[in-house]
């Protein structure tokens, strides 16, 4: 399956190359500010990569991904506070219930289609909001829930930045593994189907709606994991990061990452996440007294240039430049002989840039 | 794809142009009073009262430069984008001019301060990671800020881990006072409590004969605690809640709120937040034609709400600091020279009309630490002590004396009850 | 106050939001018939359009010539906007160029901050603030130009798409994109009409908008979403329908307010509409169905 550009051998050995290097990275990053920013691109990469199987696969938008974080957040931190539950059990209960979340919303809007989805996704990412403002005697409002305790296991408590870099990553590495499986099994294609054309792949006997509910509950699932570590990690949450502005920063993730493979996911979450915290050091360096206003002006313009240079996103963009080159390396070593052939996926890449020509 | 390359070139050049002459548009204001400027400077030298923050030994008895030796660097979190951006704002501006100050008049035990300054464009995740940054990178000695109260809540196991001294300017008691009813031992606060807000409005809805109360608040963090503060304390006073509604802080119009308060017939109305829904809330009010009073929250300590509620804020009274009405506070006052000479500074630098109270609880954050540092050095942890030893200390906010067992240092002498009247402000009778 | 007359404020509350998102809803469907973006920086072109109004009137001009002004600034910037941003991602796909539109929308609001500041600025109301009784509600004028507007906006873009040739040659685009070409339109251009259009209507709006609601740099996040939400309502592809989407968003809102919780309004105004879209899977005035899942 050439789909993504990349098969199924290179995806295992990106894989292993990734697990080597995650875990040699600390040796290099001895500083917490890193090993948090780390931690970050774990969680949102977890919340990415849900996302991306959930658009990318199954074509399904969902600008309302970030009710799932939260969900998984509150139900954690007040499992955790008010009944004194186990952190660990705690997690398990919180991703079923999502999961549970997932499906009975899932059934009604997916029988939405395109535009209506997106709303209908939109309007239960802000409902999941407002219940996490209002519900003040579960959730503590609008104030937030003090007091979340920290992770631990057997008398080993994950108590600084290393610790939870390693825990966030094993973790995000494990969901990325099963997203691979997934990709790669009768489902994944199944869902490429439905990606491709919903209608000629029902007509196939495809039960469209079963695999994106399946799709939908595992993508939540991920996000409810993903908040439940936020919460365990800074031990404090309010309905703020959970709001309407990071569903859409998790699409913006997906999207610049690159839809069609999860490892695009992996590079959209990094991106993003490293870039803006690369503007907070340079953009004061060349303008004096400058601060927030101007990174977020930076931040934008670059979110456009790469997005006009790399509408296929960074990861599908990087494969296609790098097999240019290389075919253009090859074809100058054999010259004359076979100049005759084309590899199909730039056919593809044109026919896609001749479709909407707007 | 030439084509492409060119357009996305000239976006660049366009964009980055555009920034160029914006930043000059933005840095207008600031340049105007430039002429004046050393003149401001050097009465800047926060003329002090008698915990003098300004470490003026230094300046006159070695008129050795500043920077000569190592500078002391201090950490300040800011919301200066995002929806907070109307506190973060004035307290990045205050920072700024305060690092220029000292350092004209020799710093601190004749080491420059450099202050590091990190938006956390009112985000909590953001807040954390330029808070790690500044412990683990510019390794400051202690940390101004930041601007909310979510965002202090969020950052408050980072800074107690690493154990660098955190003085945020954000409202909640709850930053300083942990569920278990400790106190955190790294975390300060400067700005006064809702409690200690809430309890003045009490008061002085109580004096004034206002028994029923409609009370609209805001739903975010900074509503919920007044909301909380004051169906704590109203009932002890007598005081009647008859109706309580919520609003977003970027709905456009609260009509259906207001006549639903309206309907309940109270005999004032409170409404906590800040503009500009705090100031729709104040027009609407006008327009439905409400005859009862209408209070406001200390949220609205700056001159926006007034140029922007227009008539609908004559009349409006409010909790808040000194700092707006310091022009008519009597001499003795303890906090009156402080307060003049800061507005004197801040508007001279950044235009008549810019004041705010969030600028002081920066200028607080600042000098508490400052005035700290004179007495322990460079060490996070003699800091601390310092700091919380710090007695009497006249701010802005208020006169703080903090101890082991407050880290928010004031008493209700930090708030006063603020009328506008004809667009000036003035204490309310 | 009698009940009926507490009804009734909020039915005059919430034409009055629905007025407001349906300009800008109307902005939002405006792109999309053309080019099936969807706009996310609609609701900074309605920012502008009231901060530079208001830029404008500071400097002494006179509120027509400062509408008309930032109108027309508005309008330029819109089509720059589709000029350098949309134009050179030619053949990406529609979510690429949705997500350019965000990128838009961050460095507009960024500079929004940046030349205006966080305060929340206000222009005085056209035609007096003395409130009009009408049986027991108060309409405040502002709220007929708002109301007004709104009509005039739509009885325009009709009149414009049925009767003029260039808006025949919009329509043809929003239909067939390959037809037209054949037909000999431009699509480019007709695209870049589109975006000028709407950060036109998106202008109109925020200066009609603003002696009311006031304006700061990041009120169009929330006009945005309520003005999005309002056109899917309608079809997203309906101007009639944007229009009574934005009065059933505004009615909805004001009416929960009122009569059930301020807290949970909006909540209670998207599970009304959820009921809609089940009811009516295509919208209130139908439209063309994408039959994917995507934006």
């Amino acid at each position: 399956m050439e789909r993504n550009g990349i098969g199924k051998y290179e995806n295992y050995i990106t894989l292993g190359a990734l697990i080597v290097v995650m875990g040699s990275l600390p040796l290099l990053l001895s500083n917490s500010y890193h090993l948090s920013i780390m931690a970050f691109i774990g969680i949102n990469t977890m919340l990415a990569v849900g996302l991306c199987l959930l658009m990318g696969y199954a074509g399904q938008v969902s600008l309302g991904h970030a009710a799932f974080y939260g969900i998984g957040a509150y139900t954690s931190g007040i499992l955790t506070t008010t009944f004194k539950m186990n952190p660990w059990l705690a997690i398990g209960v919180a991703a079923v219930f999502t999961g549970v979340v997932a499906y009975v919303i899932g059934v009604p809007m997916f029988r939405l289609k395109g535009n209506n989805l997106a709303m209908g996704t939109l309007g239960f990412g802000i409902i999941v909001y407002i219940i996490f403002v209002e519900m003040r005697d579960w959730t503590g409002g609008p104030s937030g829930l003090t007091g979340i305790p920290s992770l631990s296991i057997f008398g080993f408590t994950f108590d600084n930045d290393l610790k939870y870099y390693y825990l966030i990553w094993a973790i995000a590495l494990l969901f990325l593994v099963l997203s691979l499986n997934i990709v790669n099994s009768r489902v994944g294609r199944a869902l490429r189907s439905i990606h491709g054309s919903e209608i000629a792949a029902e007509t196939l006997g495809v039960n469209t709606n079963k695999y994106k509910i399946q799709i939908l509950v595992v993508a939540a699932m991920y996000a409810s994991v993903a908040g439940s570590l936020y919460a365990h990690y800074l031990t404090f949450i309010n309905p703020q990061p959970f709001s309407f502005k990071l569903s859409i920063e998790i699409v913006v993730m997906v999207v610049i990452g690159g839809l069609s493979s999860v490892w695009g996911a992996l590079l959209g979450a990094a991106t993003t996440t490293v870039l803006s915290e690369v503007l907070r050091g340079v953009i004061p360096q060349f303008l004096k007294g400058a601060t927030g206003e101007y990174e977020i002006v930076v931040f934008g313009i670059i979110l456009m240039v790469v997005m006009i240079f790399l509408p296929e996103g960074l990861f599908s963009g990087s494969v296609r430049i790098v097999k240019s080159w290389r075919r253009e390396k090859e074809s100058k070593q054999r010259t004359v002989d076979e100049t005759a052939i084309v590899e199909p996926s730039s056919v593809v890449a044109e026919g896609h840039l001749a479709v909407e020509d707007k | 794809m030439r084509n492409r390359i060119w357009f996305a070139t000239s976006l660049a050049v366009v964009l980055a142009l555009l920034i160029l002459a914006l930043g000059g548009c933005a840095g207008a204001p600031a340049p105007t009073p430039t002429p004046s400027k050393p003149v401001a400077t050097a009465a800047a030298t926060p003329a002090p009262a008698k915990a003098s923050p300004v470490a003026s030994p230094a300046a006159s008895s070695k008129t050795e430069p500043a920077a000569s030796k190592e500078p002391y660097k201090i950490g300040a979190l800011a919301a200066v984008t995002g929806p907070g951006s109307s506190l973060g704002i004035p307290e990045r501006n205050t920072y700024q001019m305060l690092e220029e100050q000292v350092n004209k008049s020799g710093g601190i035990n004749g080491h420059p301060v450099q202050v590091v300054i990190r938006d956390t464009e009112s985000d909590e995740t953001k807040a954390v990671l330029a808070t790690k940054k500044l412990i683990e990178e510019d390794k400051v000695l202690a940390i101004l800020g930041p601007s909310l109260s979510g965002e202090s809540l969020a950052i408050a196991d980072t800074v107690t881990k690493a154990e660098v001294p955190l003085i945020s300017a954000a409202a909640s008691i709850m930053i300083v006072v942990n569920k278990d009813g400790s106190i955190p031992k790294w975390v300060f606060k400067t700005p006064q409590s809702d409690a200690l807000i809430v309890k003045t409005l009490v008061d002085h809805l109580k004096t004034k004969g206002y028994n029923k109360i409609g009370w609209l608040s805001v739903s975010n963090a900074y509503g919920d605690s007044g909301t909380t503060e004051f169906q704590k304390l109203a009932p002890s006073a007598g005081l009647n809640i008859v109706a309580k509604e919520t609003f977003a802080a970027t709905d456009t119009d609260m009509t259906a709120q207001l006549t639903r308060v309206k309907g309940a017939n109270p005999d004032a109305i409170v409404v906590w937040s800040i503009p500009p829904s705090a100031a729709i809330v104040s027009k609407n009010a006008a327009q439905l034609g409400i005859k009862q009073p209408v209070f406001q929250s200390h949220g609205i300590g700056n001159k926006a709400f007034m140029s922007v509620a227009g008539p609908a804020a004559n009349g409006v009274v409010f909790p808040a600091g000194k700092l707006l009405v310091a022009d008519a506070l009597p001499d003795s006052d303890a906090q009156k020279k402080v307060l003049l000479q800061y507005t004197k500074d801040y508007t001279a630098k950044f235009g008549a009309d810019t004041l705010s109270t969030f600028g002081g609880h920066a200028w607080d954050c600042f000098w508490v630490v400052a005035d700290a540092l004179k007495k322990s050095g460079p060490d996070r942890a003699k800091l601390r002590d310092a700091i919380e030893n710090t007695k009497d200390f006249v701010g802005i906010t208020g006169v703080f004396s903090f101890s082991a067992k407050d880290h928010n240092g004031l008493d209700n002498r930090a708030v006063t009850m603020v009328e506008i009247k004809d667009g000036k402000w003035v204490p309310a009778k | 106050m009698e009940f009926y007359q507490q009804v009734l404020q909020y039915l005059v509350t919430g034409v009055t939001l629905g007025s407001i998102y349906a300009i800008i809803a109307l902005g939002f469907i405006t792109i999309y018939n053309v080019t099936g973006i969807v706009n996310f920086a609609q609701g900074e072109f309605v920012m502008l359009g009231a901060l530079i109004a208001i830029s404008l009137y500071k400097n002494q001009v006179p509120i027509v010539v400062a509408f008309v002004g930032s109108v027309m600034v508005t309008t330029l910037i819109g089509a720059a906007l589709q000029r350098i941003a949309i134009r050179p991602a030619k053949g990406a796909s529609t979510l690429t160029l949705i997500i350019i539109t965000i990128g838009a929308s961050i460095t507009i609001r960024g500079l929004g901050l940046i030349t205006w500041g966080p305060d929340p600025y206000s222009l005085p109301a056209f035609s007096g603030d003395q409130p009009i009784a009408f049986g027991g509600a108060a309409i405040i004028p502002q709220s007929f130009w708002v109301f007004g507007a709104t009509i005039v906006v739509l009885g325009g873009l009709y009149a414009f798409f049925e009767w003029t040739l260039l808006g025949k040659a919009v329509r043809a685009c929003a239909i067939n994109v390959s037809a037209a070409r054949l037909m000999g339109i431009s699509p480019s251009s007709m695209a870049l009409f589109s975006f000028a259009l709407s950060a036109g209507l998106g202008a109109i709006g925020g200066v009609v908008m603003a002696p009311m609601t006031l304006a700061t740099y990041d009120m169009g996040s929330m006009l945005a979403l309520k003005g999005f939400v309002a056109a899917i309502v309608g079809g997203f592809t309906s101007t009639p329908g944007a229009v009574v989407g934005g009065f059933l968003i505004g009615i909805l809102e004001s009416m929960g307010a009122g009569l059930i919780s301020s807290g949970y309004k909006d909540a209670i105004a998207f599970v009304v509409l959820f009921l809609v879209l089940f009811l009516k899977p295509n919208g209130l005035f139908g439209g063309r169905d994408t039959g994917r899942g995507g934006l």
